[in-house]
Formats: structure tokens, sequence, C-alpha cells
């Protein structure tokens, strides 16, 4: 693919909203008398058409990505790759000279995640229709966490990876406490807080490693040669080794989320509006996994093995509690429905740290693949979600039933996503969740078999949801005509806007479960470099 | 394969599977706007595919009966080099019969729908849902491999929930598809437990590839690959596939959902919950036969033996008309499988064939039976009166004279009256578990079977008599028409079907037939050490001693060699798992010398199976031929009692309900605990509810509740602290770091006012200020 401007795809692919946001700020917003916006749909469509781009750009490098170059620790295996120095600080203390790169590029890891977030940005911008108040801001947050996202699957040097963590951050924490429900606050500092925690772990072990290696390229970090010897986490200082190895986990685990730092992920699903949320699950989650592939993994070989047992425990242990809290929801609280999916993400999630344990290609690539169909099958359930919540204002599960009947393309829509949840064949998560069983029960048999109880539970929650408002009697409430006084509108089908945000998904979801080769294509060189590394553990 | 003209057997079958799904898209897609011909479309898709299977059916029977199975195999996806993910098709004589069942059934029941659902508002999406069916059935009837096995066996599972849940206004309908696909999702797991362990071991999915690696080195003396490398694992491997089995065919304790299932229509009851999904399990069973161990068989007899007995303890004391059909059914489902747990898997397949064709017809029949009432109910307004309540009807001979006669026959063939398939179906298994327990000693399966059948014969006519004959019960029943011919003519096709002539030109015993011989069990591939010894062919048990004299006679060094080859094989699959820890390497490597030592004293006393068998004809002579001599004894017996145990039942009934010689409810008076059992069918939905649904449930909410409360209570604790924290260091803050600033500002202050006192400006007050300090300086210095 050609530069264009002197600027890579990659770099292209990230700094395009950076761009658009740029054109909003410049937009004026345009209130009138009344205090409408009247540009806003300015707004949104300069937002679809930078999202567009992106996903035009993210076809592009799908089309010209080499499959069967390896990356992780061989830059000569990245594909894409700019390597410019970004700045250097000379003679600081202690550090010394200080230099930071702007090394970008994409390995099989790294390529369907980016595809991933071009397409849940692209699709969650036509579910940002619904968003009423401050829509320049919001836009223009969006687009901020669109870019900070996409940074995080490119980088290469860890100060980079680290800057575009918390890039993503700042954004997020606004989007969720100004647009969200009624506990916004509460959520939004939440989130903040505990991704925060996360950060500062990974921050202390990136400086360990600096003073190991002195640089920040992540590829000399996974080189046992280029460490100091004298420096902690060196080779051969196995317990200083594990503990940063557990501070990374433990920082990833909670942006995952898995048990039991998950506890932010229901709340901020429950007041983020439809929109985020989608991105909430649909990228941000997989950044936990996406870490601990790219970082954990090749940087303490040693270590993975070590806490190999430790990690399939906790897939596990987040499948099955997932799962029940889920189903949990039945007899708990308000029944809403956006819990009930935050709950069936910790649940699907564990499936990826299971595959990830396992140490084989059938159970890392089933990994990377589950995180892919996670974040498309769970965008299409929030934003089915949010076109229930757009006509009612509500989502407690007692509040429908019987809406089969009043929206029938809504149901066959919303059936697809159920059913991919649940795993069903023909559907890419059943793919990817197959390969993580047969992986993960070349390692550890009997945790996949309990983990497996998981399948169960999760056809149990998920249709006891379909059932409740699908099936059954329209309530009467909802099928009287359009009521000003309550706010209640009558459950009218689905719109334009909002199956244009679902087709794609559902095309893919369904696509990739009868085909799902060309997504193996891309990460099988770079997984079997990956797993091959691990089991000789590096060198380390 | 060799590329011989296979007369295009695979490709056409690749089409037969596709045409229904093309008919499913376009229904859903369209099926609407075009209304009634949806119907059309679908049901000349199934004529199509019908005329297809025919062919196959025919070319294989005919031109390649020997030609064991015809296959395609293709890489789904790889992982890297030489690590693909492959599946296929493939075509053996028993596919090409299932494909023919498959297709006619669910021509018939397509037909037959165009009338019944004629009124119903979603007319084109049923046809759309039975074109998605069929497809997956299909699916099912051609896998070659576990992998597509499996998966087609959720979307059966999918379109069973889709068609059960059709209705889905009445939460009974709603409730009970959900029942249906949450209980086949347990066996299911099972079943996936099993494919795992066979996949861990031996790298591929496929049925062939499988039982070729089981079979493995056995024949040469050496130790075969097993799971994890043992005859208990391969057990294991065994009974775990038989549990998707267990689930999809309803067999006990997993049969609770197959009666909620008849909330759905009843087309979909004939189809999908009588005659081909539910065989699905059987068919299976039937499919992995032969890596099937002697404790796996007896596994499976035996829960066969349970299921059979036990729904028709139930079927007896239910009114209503489809429950009974639908326990009739659980219990010729456990009877299949019995069939095949004792080994006359010829039969056993054979019941499945010859079943599909009665049971479709007695649930049409009842589709009949209920839509005439249905119409009557509507001519007299009546809205509340049960349709499917047998206490309702009553006399229906007179007035759908057809229906009665097609319900007739088709009760007769169940029953197992001579000159009926179900006699020579029926017959071949109660054979064949005499035969078994003969050699094995398990004499509680044949008593179950003949316990089952009689009670059949007595439930079945019971159902007859009470729904047709006598005098109508309700005005409703007087008031019935028989149907139109799209409704009568798939009975009377599936009655005629139910002859004897069909399947062999003896009307008494059809093991000369042209059916089983070309249904033959395959060999098993078990190495014998695990399998009954009267499983294992006759040439097999001679190779392998051959083989064992070989091994004995062979140097020593030939030997381990191999034995070292053997264990470097394993080092490379326990790296390539990435269990390279020295540690469990070692340990893998000794429990490998361990089975492998135990296993070569195992096959050099060869048998154990025979030490079980209570059979003194010798040892040389307990080969396959026994088995099958056996059978050929026990038939003539085995008839004669199942002849006089299903007359006794069919007097029984007459007796009861027919010329009411015993009052019924008397009866029931006087075993009135096994009433209240059967009736309530043994109370095991309630047993489940009580238990592991309450178990489930309860533990979920007290985990949500463990959730919200203290997982989220201590992270909210925490923020609460810092929060405390915080506020205590800003009142520390405030008071005393704010509060020293302030006082040293005070202090400063009320110096600077005490000294501004001094700053009178007036000179002289300076002046004298001066001479006070100069005079104090000169007495201080002096």
């Amino acid at each position: 693919m050609q530069n264009f401007l002197g600027l890579g795809p990659l770099t292209w692919i990230t700094f395009l909203p950076l761009l658009g946001m740029i054109i909003i700020f410049l937009i004026p917003s345009g209130k009138d008398e009344k205090g409408k916006e009247t540009s806003k749909q300015l707004f949104r469509w300069v937002t679809i058409g930078f999202t567009f781009l992106q996903l035009i750009i993210a076809i592009g490098i799908y089309l010209n990505y080499t499959a069967g170059m390896t990356g992780i620790n061989v830059e000569g295996g990245f594909q894409f790759r700019e390597h410019y120095n970004w700045f250097t600080v000379t003679g600081l203390p202690m550090f010394g000279n200080v230099k930071v790169d702007y090394f970008v590029g994409i390995d099989g890891i790294s390529a369907p995640m980016i595809l991933l977030t071009a397409i849940v940005c692209f699709v969650a911008s036509f579910a940002s229709f619904s968003i009423k108040k401050q829509i320049k801001g919001y836009f223009a947050m969006y687009l901020l966490l669109d870019l900070g996202m996409m940074g995080v699957f490119i980088s290469l040097d860890f100060f980079l990876f680290y800057v575009f963590w918390e890039l993503m951050l700042l954004p997020m924490y606004f989007l969720i406490g100004i647009w969200g429900g009624p506990r916004k606050e509460y959520a939004a500092i939440k989130f903040f807080i505990y991704t925060l925690v996360g950060s500062v772990f990974m921050l202390l072990v990136i400086i360990g490693l600096y003073f190991g290696v002195h640089s920040f390229n992540m590829l000399d970090m996974m080189d046992p040669l280029k460490y100091d010897p004298t420096s902690i986490f060196a080779p051969g200082h196995g317990w200083w080794r594990n503990v940063a190895f557990f501070a990374l986990f433990v920082g990833f685990a909670i942006k995952v989320p898995s048990v039991p730092f998950h506890t932010w992920l229901p709340d901020a699903h429950v007041e983020a509006p439809t929109p985020i949320s989608v991105i909430l699950a649909g990228v941000l989650l997989k950044m936990g996994t996406y870490g601990m592939l790219r970082i954990n993994w090749p940087m303490f070989p040693d270590s993975v093995k070590y806490f190999q047992c430790f990690i399939a425990w906790v897939g596990t242990v987040s499948i099955l509690y997932g799962a029940l809290c889920a189903l949990g929801q039945f007899k708990v609280g308000k029944r809403d429905f956006k819990k009930l999916i935050a709950y069936s993400s910790v649940s699907h999630m564990g499936y990826v740290v299971l595959g990830m344990s396992s140490m084989n290609s059938s159970g890392m690539s089933g990994a990377i693949f589950q995180m892919f169909n996670h974040g498309t099958i769970t965008s299409m359930l929030f934003i089915i979600v949010g076109v229930i919540y757009d006509r009612a204002h509500t989502r407690g599960l007692d509040d429908f039933g019987g809406l089969a009947n009043k929206m029938p393309i809504y149901t066959g829509i919303m059936a697809i996503a159920f059913f991919a949840a649940i795993g069903l064949p023909g559907m890419s998560g059943f793919v990817s969740e197959m390969m993580i069983f047969l992986g993960a029960f070349m390692a550890y048999p009997i945790l996949t078999v309990i983990s497996g109880l998981g399948i169960i539970l999760g056809a149990a929650y998920m249709l006891w949801a379909l059932q409740k408002v699908f099936f059954g009697k329209l309530p009467d409430r909802w099928s009287g005509p359009w009521d000003p006084t309550h706010k209640i509108y009558k459950t009218d089908d689905i719109n334009a806007v909002e199956l244009a945000a679902l087709i794609p998904l559902a095309i893919l979801i369904i696509g990739l479960g009868i085909y799902p080769a060309p997504m193996f294509n891309m990460m099988n060189a770079t997984v079997n470099h990956l797993v091959e590394f691990v089991r000789i553990g590096g060198g380390f | 394969m060799t590329q011989e003209n296979l007369l295009m057997i695979p490709e056409i079958s690749v089409v037969i599977l596709l045409l229904p799904l093309l008919g499913f898209l376009f229904n859903i897609f369209f099926g609407k706007r075009i209304g009634r011909l949806s119907s059309t479309i679908a049901t000349g898709i199934m004529g199509i595919c019908l005329a297809l299977a025919s062919y196959i059916a025919f070319t294989k029977f005919v031109y390649y009966p020997d030609n064991g199975m015809i296959q395609l195999k293709f890489d789904w996806f790889t992982l890297g080099p030489g690590n693909a993910v492959s599946v296929g098709i493939g075509v053996d004589n028993m596919t090409a019969m299932m494909l023919v069942v498959v297709t006619l059934i669910s021509f018939l029941v397509h037909l037959f729908s165009t009338e019944y659902m004629r009124d119903d508002k979603r007319y084109s999406r049923f046809f759309a849902y039975l074109g998605i069916f069929t497809f997956s059935m299909l699916g099912i009837v051609i896998a070659n491999n576990f992998l597509f096995m499996y998966i087609f066996w959720e979307l059966v599972g999918l379109s069973s929930y889709l068609l059960i849940g059709f209705w889905y206004e009445k939460d009974s309908a709603a409730n009970a598809s959900k029942k249906a696909f949450i209980t086949n999702r347990v066996g299911d797991l099972g079943f996936f437990a099993g494919i795992m362990i066979l996949f861990f071991t031996y790298r591929t999915f496929f049925f062939d590839d499988i039982f070729a690696k089981i079979l493995g080195d056995s024949l040469h003396g050496i130790a075969p690959i097993l799971p994890f490398n043992s005859g208990f694992w391969l057990t294991v491997a065994g009974i775990l596939i038989f549990c998707g089995a267990i689930g999809k065919s309803a067999q006990f304790p997993l049969h609770i959902w197959l009666p909620d299932a008849m909330e759905g229509p009843t087309p979909v009851s004939a189809l999908i919950h009588a005659a081909t999904m539910v065989a699905a399990g059987v068919y299976l069973t039937a499919r992995v036969f032969p890596m099937f161990t002697a404790h796996a068989l007896l596994f499976v007899a035996y829960t066969g033996a349970i299921t059979a007995f036990l729904a028709a303890t139930i079927a007896i004391t239910q009114n209503d008309f489809k429950k009974v059909l639908a326990y009739s059914t659980v219990s010729q489902l456990g009877y299949m499988v019995m069939g095949i747990g004792v080994g006359a898997f010829t039969n056993g397949f054979f019941h499945l064939v010859t079943h599909a064709w009665f049971k479709a017809c007695l649930f049409l029949a009842s589709g009949s039976v209920i839509h005439a009432m249905h119409h009557a109910m509507h001519h007299l307004n009546d809205h509340h009166t049960d349709p499917q309540d047998i206490r309702n009807m009553g006399g229906l001979r007179k007035t759908m004279p057809l229906t009665y006669l097609t319900f007739l026959f088709a009760t007769i063939a169940i029953s197992g009256v001579p000159f009926t398939s179900g006699f020579l179906s029926k017959d071949g298994i109660l054979a064949g578990t005499l035969a078994f327990a003969q050699l094995t000693g398990n004499w509680l399966i044949p008593i179950a079977g003949f316990g089952a059948a009689g009670m059949t014969a007595f439930y079945m006519f019971r159902l007859t008599i009470e729904a047709f004959h006598g005098v109508p019960k309700t005005k409703i029943a007087t008031q019935t028409k028989e149907n139109k011919f799209v409704i009568v003519f798939p009975l009377v096709l599936l009655a005629v079907m139910s002859f004897w002539f069909f399947y062999s030109a003896n009307p008494i015993d059809a093991s000369k037939g042209w059916f089983a011989s070309r249904m033959k069990a395959p060999a098993t591939s078990v190495p014998t050490a695990y399998q009954f010894r009267f499983l294992v062919p006759e040439e097999r048990l001679k190779q392998e001693e051959e083989a064992q004299e070989k091994l004995e006679k062979a140097n020593v060094d030939e030997n381990t060699e191999k034995l070292k080859k053997r264990i470097h094989e394993e080092l490379e699959i326990a790296y390539a798992t990435g269990q390279e820890n020295r540690d469990s390497v070692e340990k893998y490597k000794q429990e490998f010398l361990k089975n492998k030592e135990e296993a070569k004293a195992r096959a050099r006393h060869p048998l154990m199976a025979k030490k079980s068998m209570k059979d003194g004809s010798g040892e040389k002579e307990e080969f396959l031929t026994v088995f099958e001599e056996k059978i050929e004894e026990a038939h003539l017996p085995a008839m004669f009692i199942s002849v006089l145990i299903a007359g006794l039942g069919i007097l029984l009934s007459f007796t009861v309900y027919q010329f009411k010689a015993m009052n019924s409810d008397n009866l029931a008076n006087q075993f009135g605990l096994l009433y209240r059992l059967s009736y309530n069918k043994w109370y095991i939905d309630e047993i489940y509810d009580a238990s592991v649904i309450w178990f489930t449930l309860n533990f979920s909410k007290v985990l949500g509740l463990f959730d919200l409360k203290v997982i989220d209570g201590i992270v909210n604790l925490t923020a609460w602290v810092a929060r405390l924290a915080g506020q205590a260091t800003g009142i520390f803050d405030n008071v005393v770091v704010d509060g020293l600033v302030n006082l040293i500002a005070n202090v400063t202050g009320t110096l600077g006012s005490i000294m501004r006192k001094f700053q009178t400006g007036r000179v002289q007050t300076y002046i004298g200020l001066t001479i006070v300090v100069v005079i104090l300086l000169v007495y201080f210095l002096a």
C-alpha cells in the first residue's frame, strides 16, 4: 500500500479522526433561537464520513496484508512499519538520554484488531444518531476516542503505547460522564479510576523495563540479549520478572475485565449511551487481552509458563462467574437488559483468557478470533438494546413481551445476534469458541470441560431474555399510539439508520461463521511464531 | 478413494443438502410477499430432493453396495503448515437410506402442512423453518466427520427451537422451546467433550480416520493409540459422544423435553419430534458404533432399555392424544438405542427406518384428527374444549374413516403384529437382546424390551379405541369431518410403507432381505482387549494372534526401537501441546511405559470379555458368527414371546376400553401409587425443578448478590476509604498545615501591630528612644 503525503496507512488510519475532530471544532454549532443545534446533522455525517474513510483504509490494509509474516519480536515481520524518532531528551538524571520513537506496525495479532476497531467505530457512528444533546462535543470526543484506540493497536514503542492508552481514557470518561444515564458520574469515575490503577501498574513495569534495555522499543524488551544483566527484570531474575508479569497481567485483566476486577463494566455499560457501550464492549475490552498478547506473553515468556495454570483458572472462573451473574439478573436487581449483556461479556472474554492460557496454536488463534467475534456480536447486541431503548425509554426485561409480532424485522436481527452469542454453528462465535475449547483441552482438559458449562448457562440466560422480550403477549402500554405525556413511542419496527448499523455486523458474523479462513490466514504465522517463542521461553 | 465413476453420488448429495437451504433463504426474505406460493416452492424443492435422494439410494444400493463410504474431504481452514481443520461429506448405505427417509417424510409433511397451516398468519415463515430444519437434518446425515455432525446437530437444535416455539404467543410454547434447547445443550456438552478427547488424541475429526487409528497398531501387536492411551478413556469418549444422543433422542434422563415439544404444530411433531430429528441420536450411535467398547455398549444398551420401559409406563395413563404418541416415540427410540447397544446394529437401524414411517403416519393422523376437531369447534363456536384430549373424542371411526384406517394400521405396525414392518424390526431387536443376554448374562435388557413391547400394544390400542371407537363423547366429535386429499394422501402412503414387503420377501424374518444385507454392522475398531469377543471379526482375531506370535519371535532390539519411536512421537505431541516441562514429560513417559506394559500384558492374554461370557462352546468359536448364530437361534423364541405379549396387550386393551369388561377408573384406583407415578411422569420434571434448576437459579441469585454487595462493595469501600482519607487530609490541611501558616501570619501581624505602636512619627519619641538605647548599650558594652 502506497504512502500518501509521506505518511503510511497506519498513521493515516490512526490520525484521520484528529482531522475530523478539527473540522468538527471549526463548524459552528449554530444554535437557533430555541437553543437547538442546527448543524447536528452535519456533525453526524462528518463523523460517519471519517469513520468510513477509516474503514476504507482498514479494508485496504486487509487487502494488502501479506499472510505468512511473523512479527511479535521480529521487526522485519511487521507490516506497514513506520519507525521515526519522536523526541530525544538528553542528560536526564538517572535516565540518561531518553529516546522515544514513533514506531508503528501490525502483525497477525493487531491486524484483526485494526479491522475490528474500524468496523465498530463506523457502525457505532450510526448508533450515535440517538445522541440528542451537545452534539458537537460528543462527536469531537468520539473521534478522539477512535484515535486513541487505533493508536494502542499499532504502537510498537511502549512509551507511545502508554500515551495512546491514557489518551483513550479521557474521552471515554467524558462520554460516559456527560452523555450517560442517571448514575453517569459514578460510572464514569469508577471506570476512570479503575483503569488508572491498571495504568499505574503498567507504568511501573515500563520504567523497570526501560532500565533493563534503555529503550522503549517493545521488540528490544523481548530480546534477552539487550538487557543489562544487573537490571531487575533481566533474564535470570525470575522472581522479579514474575512480579512484573503479574502487575502487568492485573493491569490488563482490569481492562478485559476478568473476575474479580470486573465490577466497573456493568456500571459503565448500564450508564453509557448506546454507541459508547458498543465501543466499550466492541473494542475497549479487547485492549486488555491484546495487551497481554502483545506485552505479557512475549516479554515474559518464562513467567507465562509459570502462571499458565493460574491464567487458565482466571479464564474459567470468569466464564462461569459471568454467566451465573447474567443468569442471576433474573432474580436480582432491576433486570436491566444492558447489565445482562455486560455480564455475558465478562463470560465471553473469559473464553479469550482461557484460550490464551493454552499456549498452542488452536487455543491462541481461537482466542484472537474470539476477540474479533465478541467485538462484532456484542456490538450488535448493544445496538439492538439501544433500538428498543430509544423507542420505549426503558431497558427493563420485565417491561416487554411479545415484541416479535410488533417488530418482526427487529426480532429477526435480534435472533441472529442472540444465537451468535450462544455460539450457534454457522455464526462466527462458534468457530472461535470451538478452537478455544479444542486448544484449551490439550492443556487443561478438566478445566475446559468445566468451562463448557458456560455454554449451557449462556443458552439459558440468552433464551430467557429472548423469551421475556419477544415472546408471549405484548403489554398494553406498548400497543397504543404515541403518547406525548408519558413519552412512550409506539414500538414501530427498526429504521434504516439502525439497519445500516446492524446489517454489516450480521453479514460479518454469518460470513465468518461459514468461512473463517480469511481471519485465520491473517494471524496464523504470527500466532505460530508466538506459540513457538513462548514454548522455547524466548531465551529468558 | 480411486477416481472411478461414482455416478456423481457425492455431488448430488451436496445438491440435496443445499436445496432446502435455498428454500429457507427465499422464504424468509420473500415469503411474506408471495404468500401461498411459498409453500408451493418449498414443497417443490422437497420433491426434487426426494427424487435426487431416491436416485442416490438406488445407485448406491444397486451399483456400489459394498463400497463403504464415498467421501469428499476438504480443508475448512488452516492453522499453519500441516495443521488444518478438515471436514467433508460422505455417502454410505446408511446415509443413502437416511436421505430417502428424511426427504420423503419432509416432502409429505410439507404437503400436509399446506392444508394444515392454511389459516396461520405466519404461513410462509413456517415453510421457511421447515426448510432450514430439512437442511440441517440432511447435514447430519451426510456428515463424515464429528465436526460437521456437531455443527448440524446444533442447527437442528435451532430449527427445533424455532418450530416448537412457532406459536410463541403461548407461554407454554415458548417455555417448551427453551426447555428443549437447553436440555439438548446439556447432552451436547458431553458430545463436545467426547469430540475434544478424540481430536486431542487423533488430530482428526473424520470418522474413518479415527476408527482406523483406534484399530491402529493393535493388529501389529503393539499398544494401540487410544484416548490418553487407555481403554478406559475410549469407553469414556464413547459414552460422552453418546450423551449427545441421549439429549437429541430424548433418552433417559434427558427425555423430559420431548413431550413438552408437542406444543409445536402437529406436522412439526411428525417430522422433527417423531421421525427424523429425534432419530438423529440413534443415527449418531450407529455411526460411531465401531468405537464403542464393551462397557460403552453396555451403557448404551441399558440406557435404551430403561428409556423404552419407563416411557411406555408413562404413555399408558396420558390423556393428551399427542402426549401419548410422544411418550411412545421416546419408548421406541429407547428400543433402537437398546438394539444398537446389544450389537444388533442392523435391526436397531432398521427400526429407525420402519418407525419413521409408522410414527409419522400416527402423528399426521393425529394432526388430521386435531384439525377436524378444530374445525368442528369452530363450527360450534366453542373455544374452550381441548381438541387434543382423547376424553373429548370417540366414534371418529365413522366420521373420519380414512384417517381411522391409516391410524389403525400404523398402530398394528407399532404394536409388532406380524406382516408389518414394525414386527420385522422389533423382532430383530428383541432377538438381539436375547442373544446378548445369553452371551453376557444381562437378562434385564430383554425383560425391559418385552415388557415395553406389551405396554406399547396396550396403550396404542387404548388410544385407538378411545379416540375412534365407541360413541362420540362430545358434540364436537360428532361434527368432525374427513379432511382433504392433501392431508389424507400422506397418511395413506405412510401406512402402505409399513407393510413388510418393502424390506423383505419373508414376512416374519428380515435377516435375508435386501435391507439387512446392505446395512451390515460395521466391524468394531476397538482393540480386542476392550471389546466383547463375539463382536470382533474372526479374521482380526487370527491376524492379532499371528502378530502376537511374530512379536514374540522377533528380536528384542526391534521392539525397543519401536518403543523409542513411539515415545518420541508422544513427546512431540507433548511438546506441541505445551507440556514440555521436564517433570511432566518424565511422568508422561513413565505412564506411557506403564500403559504399554499393561496393554502388552492384555494383548498376550486377550479378551477379558471372554471370562464374563457364559458360553461353553470352546474358545475358538467365539467370533462374530457366534453372535449372529445366537440371534438366529433367538429369533423364533423372540418372535413367539413378542407376538404373545403384543396379543395380550391388545386383548387387555380391548377388554378394558372396548368391551368395558373392567372399569378403567377402578383399575387406576387399585394401582393407586403406580397410577399416580405413571400419570405424573414419575415426577422427573419435579425432581429436576427441585434439584438442578433450583440450585442453579438460586446459586446464580446468590452470586449476583455477592457480586453486587461483596465484590462491588469492596470496590466502593476502597473508594470510600480513599475519600475518607482525602477528607481527613483535607481537615488536617485546613486545621494543622494551614493553621500553622495562619499562626505564623498572626504572630507576625501581632508583632507588627505592637511594633507599629513605636512608629509614632514624632521626633521626640525617636530621640527619647535613641537615648534609652544608647544608655543601655553603654551599660551593657562597658
